[in-house]
């Protein structure tokens, strides 16, 4: 379990991993030693796995594409779905893997530059892999939110006062 | 027309908040640290409760006390987290902000000659409101060598025989001080002693940090002495919305429910529909504000005192109240030249009481950018008095 401090601490490194310990010293009272310590920590138990600004792609022109894939899987004795999910999470198209519950077993977010490319990988890779059933891909139009940003609308602006007890 | 104005009216001082507002008003690119509301726009579901009970065409008038589900709905919260017990029926009213309830315990329990004992400095509008009541004030002054909490030696120099209320608004605006129960123990045996009603205002008892708030009401026989004051303004970022209460004795509430019914009539019903969804659905956001103040708080503690002035660290509201008397200024003098020369503005103590000479406040209610930005104009306008000293 993380003590309050710590998940303080995680919490505004997730926000914002640029702040630098001498930072997040200053705004959390924890001193520095002890936050290079933690963060380092974490690196190694893989609580912190990465560091990625977050990219509106959109908005750079450059062409990508995205689809959510369901897939049906039959179950491997003594494995469940955990082998085939290991495989592929191997594959770099594939950006994010779920096992869900529901009518269907896995979810996978899929990244290519054309339609072509994603309707390939599922055709060639996906499909054709041993104990999947079905597969049914959903092409993402629109982004309009990821990650807990808001990519779509006005920011809304506050109209303070400059001035007020 | 000056003259047709009712003297008490015609004498009352303007707020010291306003000369500077004008000030500012003229000047360009200026970062303000003057704002003595939060910068979060009020929660999603809040402001979406607001626009779904508009849709289902409630705009008529509430009763006097406002939405019954409101009240029942503060009684429970109020007793979860402060462990205060009001019944929703006759002992909390709904009033347009806590400014409102200010105003109504004042001229509820004040006539001529009545004496109001307020804490030096805090916020503006306690000696107008008493004045305005046909009372008068007698401050309580507190000092940045006891983090600015109350001591009852300085409330028992202040005291005449005459005072009839006293105000105690901590968490503090401007100086961000708070007082734990220790610290309002001795108040409390005061009160008792020489029959003291007490107007605790706690409007920003849910921004504590460091330790939790301890309301003066729950403290041993002191809930009916008690005029609990607060509102939704600065937990779930709802200025606008108008929606502060007061609770009390069932006697004194119905005293003010009269005025309240006359003057006002209810607060606004939009604004207390979602009052009702922000106890239920934003404590979270809430604890997300709070520990977004926190880490700006501590920002702004260390930039003060990196620039060598003294500090004293606030454990409650979003201000600080750095000690600028090492520069030789004024309060008035240092808030003025800095928005001049760093277009910088901050508020003069002194416009908080004459206690509040030789310090600034400071909200840290901005994001963590503009606050960096203002602290980095600010240390070298400190620098160049320090350097010219």
């Amino acid at each position: 379990m993380l003590s309050e401090k710590d998940r303080r601490l995680l919490k505004l490194i997730s926000e914002d991993c640029r702040l630098k310990p001498e930072e997040l010293s200053v705004q959390t009272g924890l001193s520095p030693e002890y936050i290079t310590k933690r963060i380092s920590d974490w690196e190694n138990e893989k609580v912190i796995v990465g560091y990625q600004p977050m990219i509106n792609w959109d908005r750079t022109g450059d062409e990508k594409v995205s689809a959510l894939i369901e897939v049906k899987v039959l179950p491997q004795r003594g494995y469940g779905f955990d082998k085939i999910a290991k495989r592929l999470q191997k594959y770099p198209e594939i950006k994010a893997l779920f096992l869900m519950s529901g009518g269907y077993d896995l979810s996978l977010l899929i990244e290519g530059k054309t339609m072509q490319d994603v309707a390939l990988f599922v055709a060639e890779k996906l499909a054709s892999l041993e104990h999947v059933q079905s597969t049914a891909t959903h092409f993402v139009l629109r982004r309009y939110k990821q990650d807990g940003i808001e990519l779509m609308g006005e920011e809304e602006t506050l109209q303070r006062l400059v001035v007020s007890p | 027309m000056n003259n047709y104005l009712a003297t008490h009216v015609a004498t009352l001082p303007p707020s010291g908040i306003r000369k500077f507002f004008d000030l500012v008003a003229t000047m360009k690119d200026v970062i303000s640290l003057g704002v003595g509301e939060p910068d979060f726009v009020t929660p999603w579901t809040v402001r979406e409760s607001g626009i779904f009970s508009l849709e289902e065409g409630q705009t008529m008038y509430t009763s006097n006390a406002g939405l019954f589900e409101l009240r029942d709905e503060l009684s429970h919260h109020l007793n979860k987290t402060l462990n205060l017990s009001y019944d929703p029926h006759h002992e909390i009213l709904i009033t347009s902000g806590a400014s409102e309830a200010v105003d109504l315990v004042m001229r509820a329990v004040l006539g001529p000659g009545d004496v109001v004992l307020v804490p030096d400095p805090s916020y503006v509008s306690y000696a107008p409101c008493a004045i305005l009541a046909g009372a008068s004030v007698s401050y309580v002054p507190t000092y940045a060598r006891e983090n600015f909490r109350m001591r009852v030696e300085d409330l028992a120099r202040a005291y005449t025989p005459k005072a009839k209320l006293l105000v105690l608004s901590y968490p503090n605006n401007p100086t961000g001080a708070i007082m734990n129960r220790e610290d309002l123990l001795p108040i409390a045996d005061f009160v008792n002693e020489h029959d003291l009603l007490v107007l605790a205002d706690d409007i920003y008892s849910d921004l504590t940090y460091d330790e939790t708030h301890v309301s003066f009401a729950s403290l041993p026989g002191m809930r009916d002495r008690t005029l609990f004051v607060s509102g939704f303004s600065k937990s779930y970022a709802m200025t606008g919305w108008r929606i502060g209460y007061v609770a009390g004795h069932a006697d004194l509430i119905q005293g003010m429910t009269k005025i309240h019914q006359y003057t006002m009539l209810c607060a606004p019903i939009m604004g207390q529909f979602a009052a009702i969804e922000a106890l239920r659905s934003a404590n979270e956001a809430k604890n997300d504000m709070v520990t977004a103040y926190d880490r700006r708080r501590r920002l702004m503690v260390h930039g003060f005192r990196q620039m060598g002035l003294d500090c004293f660290e606030p454990l409650g509201a979003f201000y600080v109240f750095p000690d600028i008397s090492k520069t030789k200024l004024s309060s008035e003098e240092f808030a003025e030249q800095l928005l001049i020369e760093e277009q910088v503005a901050v508020v003069p103590g002194t416009a908080f009481g004459p206690s509040g000479e030789g310090h600034i406040r400071c909200s840290y209610a901005y994001s963590m950018e503009q606050l960096q930005e203002a602290l980095k104009r600010i240390s070298h306008f400190v620098e160049r008095r320090l350097t010219n000293l």
